[in-house]
């Protein structure tokens, strides 16, 4: 790839970035605003758990962006390492970030509710808890990896590497933590075969939950990936006028 | 005038590796010696009443070969930086793969020869009659260090390359140990315990597998990680 | 291995570190035989232009070409080429003549012993071979670097600043070693600050500034002297 031409120094980005938060960001924000106030006001509380239950719609949904995250991520390693495009590894950064956030939201709030419900603030034995833990450790270690390189295309490359690696390694985690505690994990309610357990309105404010962190989560992505772009146009603005 | 093939290129590179190894000898001294010290310390912090040493034996092992390892690991790669050892190898005719399979044989050797100690000494501090068994977790000893070595010594060499190089090895490769530490402290407490060998197939065939696709994986992956 | 196709040919090569241009458009053809010195000051790529040559990076643009074939992409070239680089790239705890063997034994040289004491001869430090590298002195580790760096003949070597740290004995020792090998055919790059030195074994010497070859000349018939202020006024800053 030819290095960018570069000009005037006191010449702004070029027009081609877009903002970093735009029409898209503020609609997704709208979107988490209207799900909690409908989560909140409007949506009758568990039966059973009381308002403690209304974590779920944050909870449960956190890990959907999150692991779709981390397979675009793993996604663009491959694309990388095959078509050397800086525009794969810019994306898989960005991905990654954003993973780290929402499984942080994740594990923070499953460790809220499972403080509420069960007792403890944290169970061994709740799968998915302790898959998206390991995952946790797997994408910061992926950002800091990234942190300790100067070199973009080093950087690049090793990403690539370790993305590839992470996700030959997540169907390994996933077996390891299901062989090691054969416990009974409690079913997740919407998708059980057969009548679900929640009533209509909660199920409708819980599917929603899904696709408004999901648009989200592209929100973020979009934006983080602008921003990137914008670093590397002032990076090379500076390394001209040097 | 041939240059050696693939496997003789990677026995050269593992000799090499190990008789400085063991000129200096420094590496594999202060991995016995945590190993050890480690092993023995552990004892101290459970309550022997509640849980008796037999049980904790496994669990012990491994958090003390992890460890161990990562000190021996982190080496292997450190001597090639020192005076750009590394080019002589990259601009000779021997393959890429050549050299990750080298280093990993020479810290496979250096691993092996670290529980040749480690076991000895996990027996004799935690009591434990282990004699017919000795086999089998031998054997599943060498399975998980298997594993481990393939992804420490890739690790290792992209560590090198980085600011952060002691702190980056761990940290990467802690979680990639996470599967094999599950499934050899699982599989190694059953056998211990006496409980049927079927108990331990599932865990002994993850190991497997873990290690048929990491060892693929990583020298497949090793090339990348060097300048291009 | 003499063969009729140019030894080494470059054709535009660029080597950029991200927005930097360390080559910036080489054109570069060496038969065998030949000896180019190549001058510049710190900075200007002579460093970079080696590697690129030797494998070690590839180029971002143009065509590399050693013996008619990509030493990057093909591992038979890389078995014709030697490098000699500021860094040793031996192994300290091994001693001299294990080094020198275990560079013999990646090339599948035949009896490596025995190539080993040869190379080490020429760079007259056998007396020195059971010794371990970081025993010796910066000098005889130099040396000692050298007789890695050919013990498999090479047709293609390239020395980066070979001379520095080498006293006089070494410094002799290297120069009937390049000689040697001219005779042999093979071709050398040498890069190096000392206009004498250069010009001593050199049959073509050029100037590299910025990443860019700026001046060639044929060594026959060039007068030190004159070289010299030519180099010192298009080098110094005014």
């Amino acid at each position: 790839m030819t290095p960018p031409v570069s000009r005037a120094t006191n010449e702004r980005a070029s027009p081609e970035v877009k903002p970093v938060l735009d029409w898209f960001f503020w609609l997704a924000v709208l979107g988490v605003v209207a799900l909690y106030v409908r989560a909140i006001l409007f949506t009758p509380m568990d039966a059973m758990q009381g308002n403690a239950q209304k974590i779920y719609y944050v909870h449960i949904a956190a890990w959907l962006p999150a692991y779709f995250a981390i397979g675009v991520m793993a996604l663009m390693s491959i694309v990388y390492l095959w078509l050397h495009d800086e525009r794969a590894d810019r994306l898989g950064e960005a991905c990654a970030e954003v993973a780290l956030v929402f499984l942080t939201v994740g594990l923070t709030t499953g460790a809220i509710w499972a403080r509420v419900i069960w007792g403890a603030w944290w169970v061994w034995w709740e799968m998915r808890l302790t898959l998206a833990l390991f995952l946790w450790f797997v994408v910061a270690g992926y950002l800091v990896m990234r942190g300790a390189i100067d070199e973009e295309h080093q950087r690049a490359r090793y990403s690539a590497v370790l993305g590839v690696l992470s996700a030959l390694l997540i169907p390994f985690i996933h077996l390891s933590v299901y062989l090691f505690q054969a416990r009974i994990h409690p079913m997740p309610v919407a998708l059980q075969p057969g009548k679900p357990k929640m009533s209509d309105e909660m199920l409708v404010t819980f599917l929603s939950s899904f696709v408004v962190f999901t648009v989200l989560a592209i929100a973020f992505v979009r934006g983080r990936y602008r921003l990137a772009l914008l670093r590397e146009r002032v990076q090379a603005q500076l390394e001209a006028g040097a | 005038m041939t240059p050696p093939g693939t496997l003789r290129a990677a026995w050269l590179v593992a000799r090499k590796d190990l008789t400085i190894e063991f000129r200096t000898r420094t590496a594999f001294l202060s991995a016995v010696v945590f190993a050890v010290l480690a092993l023995a310390i552990f004892y101290f912090t459970w309550d022997e009443s509640i849980v008796t040493a037999a049980d904790r034996a496994p669990g012990v092992l491994w958090v003390v070969l992890t460890f161990s390892a990562l000190l021996g690991l982190q080496r292997s790669f450190g001597i090639e930086e020192h005076d750009r050892a590394i080019d002589a190898l990259l601009i000779s005719p021997i393959s890429r793969e050549s050299i990750y399979l080298g280093k990993a044989i020479g810290n496979l050797v250096f691993l092996c020869a670290l529980q040749a100690v480690a076991l000895p000494a996990l027996i004799v501090f935690y009591n434990l009659h282990i004699a017919s068994a000795i086999l089998a977790v031998s054997g599943i000893l060498f399975l998980a260090v298997l594993g481990i070595v393939a992804i420490g010594t890739l690790f290792s060499a992209m560590a090198v390359n980085t600011r952060l190089a002691e702190l980056l090895l761990p940290m990467l490769s802690l979680p990639f140990f996470v599967p094999l530490l599950m499934c050899a402290a699982a599989a190694t407490s059953r056998i211990i315990s006496g409980a049927p060998a079927s108990s331990a197939r599932p865990y002994l065939n993850l190991l497997v597998a873990f290690d048929v696709v990491f060892v693929v994986a990583c020298t497949l992956a090793f090339p990348y990680t060097l300048e291009e | 291995m003499p063969s009729a196709s140019p030894a080494v040919e470059l054709q535009g090569v660029v080597r950029a570190f991200g927005r930097r241009r360390a080559v910036d458009g080489v054109d570069l053809t060496l038969a065998p035989g030949d000896c180019l010195a190549l001058f510049g000051p710190n900075g200007a790529g002579k460093t970079t232009l080696l590697r690129v040559i030797a494998g070690l990076l590839r180029p971002t643009k143009g065509s590399v070409r050693v013996e008619g074939k990509s030493a990057r992409d093909d591992a038979d070239v890389r078995q014709h080429v030697g490098l000699i680089s500021h860094q040793s790239m031996l192994y300290r705890a091994l001693t001299a003549a294990e080094n020198v063997e275990f560079a013999a034994k990646l090339y599948g040289v035949s009896d490596p012993a025995a190539a080993a004491r040869r190379a080490l001869e020429r760079m007259r430090i056998l007396d020195r071979r059971d010794t371990p590298v970081r025993a010796l002195s910066r000098g005889l580790q130099q040396r000692v670097s050298i007789a890695r760096a050919i013990v498999h003949e090479p047709s293609v070597v390239l020395l980066d600043e070979p001379y520095t740290g080498l006293d006089a004995a070494g410094g002799a020792a290297l120069t009937d070693m390049l000689r040697l090998l001219r005779h042999a055919q093979a071709a050398l790059v040498l890069v190096t600050h000392n206009i004498d030195e250069g010009l001593e074994v050199a049959t073509r010497a050029a100037v590299m500034l910025a990443g860019k070859i700026v001046r060639l000349d044929d060594c026959a018939g060039v007068d030190r002297v004159e070289y010299q202020s030519m180099y010192r006024t298009m080098v110094v800053p005014a």
